[in-house]
């Protein structure tokens, strides 16, 4: 060999050379891959969304069921004001449209702070109100009976989880759940993603009545049953927890907007 | 890449020598990379509650060490020295991202289940010892046999522990394409009934716990050496 | 008292060796004699040390998406997140070969001793782990993702100081033959797990 390859010329050159291929071959493939990327996941989501309303879809039809079956894309704020209201055809790229609210990153960049920093309830609610963040809810329509399906995100035992609940257009019974998580542990947290659990929700109820107890509640197996409480997960205790604190937060923040499409159905009828 | 190297080699040495042949054999049994070099130990802890997460893992790791030990198999002679980890660990993290990113691409629902394990793969020790201990130094031929060797003696046991842990632990195990394989009728599993418990079987809760992987992998090597005489330490 | 929280955390109730069973390699190899344990063990504190704060900078200012906003405030959609493995590990991997250098010079008594497991630090998983959950958990500030990193690296040594203490002792025991060394290491590692399971979930 011609040249030292130990030479410190050579090792930086080397070094620079190699990030360079490196970082180009990676960026270009995450550019090229992106919009394959965004479909795939936006597919997902709507499984998700069309799980939550019991309804299966596959990756292939997802995007047609989507649009059969949800009818309105609503953005609402912290306060439950509606800011946008989208119908028709999902576009994965524009901003504005309430499906591509990532409920994910503000729970992992914001939310999680802010719940964690908040010495009370009145200091959590004035954050999330500076925060100015958005939230969806979808309204569906299966065999013509309104649901409204609402994102969550919240903590488990190892990483994020988060799910899909439905509810009816009383505003407080539950028709259908769905979550799934990054890493809980297979056999005991994670059996939040199987339907065992999550048939458990079906037709229960949330705990509108009593502001002072949680919306929700994930108990220990084999305490008393009740109209808002479904059995945790035996050995999961972490992760049933972080689904009852999920709910609890999430449908929070949904309870004036429901509230308001209660009056809006009670004065149509 | 890899088939290139198959065709190539076998003019110089002969690919199925019997020195290459070692290399393939050894990593089974006297030179395992998890019960004998005490390499990848993490992930064998973290993915073996079910036999189908281990399949996936093992799958990863058998070919981004295929890849890695190649690419710096082929460059081992204009690698410097003083930064000759660095370069292996962005060539390993390089290979394990864009297999993510692809397979994100294309079959999102395996790379759903990856993507949980991209850190793991990147530290896998085996990757990086078999760099180190092999590629740096060999043609890319053997290199091939190693890393295919080294891949299938840590699949092995990735395999064992998890088949032990979801059996006892799940009573069934999962496999892709199998579905749920179910070893005990369910009647046997202690539930709530009409009449008080019924059934007198329950699932070892204790083999799901990542602790239990340890106990398990030491009673492979306990089975292991007792067969294997030679490998017993002195201390 | 954050700090403290995060310390204290990062020792017993998210060690890496016995909560997240990170770093395995090395503790399994290296935990022979205690000597030698607290050397590789100082050396983890000290890349952890280092490493946890320069990829939170690195993750704060270049990666995140929004995080080249400093530079410009056109580049608030850039989102760099899909270079973050490599980025930590290049950052990793060129500290471990920094620590490697220095030891050589002025311990040249403990380099011999390490053998092969310095330049593996680079792999072992609870160092990549350490940036990894920083990223995860966001950390407010550099001083509480520092905290963390320290509090990992003293965990994980005191996990390995730990066995490699009962295996000086169990020398003297009668274990069976082919469970000597490795298999019993193994067993032993699993029963600690068992017992710093009982940490989990405690709030501080």
């Amino acid at each position: 060999m011609g040249i030292n390859k130990n030479s410190t010329g050579f090792t930086f050159g080397f070094a620079i050379v190699m990030v360079v291929v490196v970082g180009s071959i990676l960026a270009f493939l995450s550019i090229s891959l992106k919009d394959l990327q965004n479909k795939n996941a936006a597919d997902k989501k709507m499984m998700d969304i069309l799980g939550a309303i019991q309804v299966d879809a596959t990756r292939a039809n997802a995007a047609d069921m989507f649009e059969m079956y949800v009818k309105e894309r609503i953005a609402i704020d912290f306060d439950g004001n509606v800011l946008r209201i989208a119908d028709g055809k999902v576009d994965p790229k524009d901003k504005k449209d309430p499906f591509n609210i990532d409920t994910k990153k503000d729970y992992k960049n914001e939310i999680k702070r802010v719940v964690k920093t908040s010495a009370d309830e009145a200091a959590y609610a004035s954050s999330m109100e500076e925060l100015g963040l958005e939230f969806a809810v979808y309204r569906c329509e299966v065999d013509n009976k309104p649901y409204f399906v609402v994102p969550m995100v919240g903590t488990g035992l190892w990483g994020p989880i988060w799910g899909y609940v439905s509810v009816e257009d009383d505003m407080e019974t539950i028709y259908g759940a769905k979550f799934d998580h990054q890493g809980e542990t297979p056999g005991l947290g994670a059996e939040i993603k199987e339907s065992d659990f999550q048939k458990q929700f079906v037709s229960k109820k949330l705990n509108t009545a009593n502001t002072n107890d949680p919306m929700f509640v994930v108990k220990k197996a084999g305490q008393p049953d009740g109209d808002y409480k479904v059995d945790g997960i035996t050995g999961g205790t972490i992760t049933s927890k972080g689904v009852e604190e999920m709910m609890d937060r999430t449908f929070d923040i949904y309870t004036d907007y429901f509230k308001t499409v209660n009056q809006k159905t009670s004065e149509l009828r | 890449m890899s088939t290139e190297v198959q065709e190539i080699a076998p003019k110089k040495e002969g690919l199925f020598s019997k020195k290459n042949r070692k290399l393939l054999s050894d990593p089974l049994n006297d030179s395992n990379p998890i019960t004998v070099q005490v390499l990848g130990i993490c992930s064998a802890l973290a993915i073996t509650v079910q036999v189908q997460q281990a399949v996936i893992m093992s799958l990863s790791v058998v070919f981004v060490m295929i890849g890695g030990n190649v690419i710096i198999s082929l460059m081992r002679n204009i690698i410097p020295d003083r930064i000759r980890i660095i370069v292996q660990l962005v060539v390993v993290a390089a290979l394990v991202i864009i297999v993510n990113e692809v397979l994100k691409a294309y079959l999102p629902d395996i790379s759903e289940k990856l993507s949980v394990f991209v850190g793991l793969i990147i530290t896998n020790c085996i990757i990086m010892g078999r760099l180190e201990a092999f590629a740096l130094a060999n043609k890319p031929g053997p290199s091939f046999l190693d890393a295919i060797g080294n891949g299938i003696g840590y699949a092995w046991i990735l395999l064992a522990v998890a088949f032990v842990r979801e059996i006892f632990g799940s009573g069934a195990f999962s496999f892709p394409g199998l579905g749920q394989v179910k070893f005990l009728p369910s009647s046997w599993f202690i539930k709530a009934g009409d009449a008080g418990m019924v059934g007198f079987y329950e699932n070892n809760n204790l083999m799901i716990l990542p602790p239990m992987a340890l106990v398990v992998v030491g009673v492979i090597i306990w089975i292991q050496r007792s067969k294997n005489r030679a490998l017993i330490e002195e201390n | 008292m954050e700090h403290v929280s995060i310390f204290v955390k990062g020792i017993f109730i998210e060690n890496m060796i016995f909560a997240y069973f990170l770093g395995m390699c090395s503790y399994l190899a290296v935990s022979k004699t205690v000597k030698t344990a607290v050397g590789l063990g100082m050396a983890v504190i000290f890349v952890l040390g280092i490493t946890v704060p320069i990829n939170y900078l690195l993750e704060n200012f270049v990666l995140k998406e929004g995080a080249l906003t400093w530079i410009s405030p056109e580049y608030a959609n850039i989102d760099l997140s899909f270079l973050s493995f490599i980025m930590f590990i290049a950052v990793i991997a060129s500290m471990v070969q920094l620590v490697e250098m220095i030891v050589e010079k002025f311990a040249p008594a403990l380099y011999g001793a390490l053998g092969i497991f310095l330049p593996l630090i680079a792999v072992n998983c609870s160092i990549l782990g350490g940036a990894l959950f920083m990223q995860e958990r966001q950390y407010p500030s550099i001083g509480e993702a520092t905290v963390f990193g320290l509090g990992s690296g003293v965990g994980w040594l005191l996990a390995i100081v730990a066995i490699a203490a009962i295996r000086e002792k169990i020398r003297y025991s009668n274990v069976p033959a082919p469970l000597k060394g490795l298999g019993i290491t193994f067993i032993i590692t699993g029963l600690m797990g068992i017992a710093f399971m009982s940490f989990m979930g405690i709030e501080i």
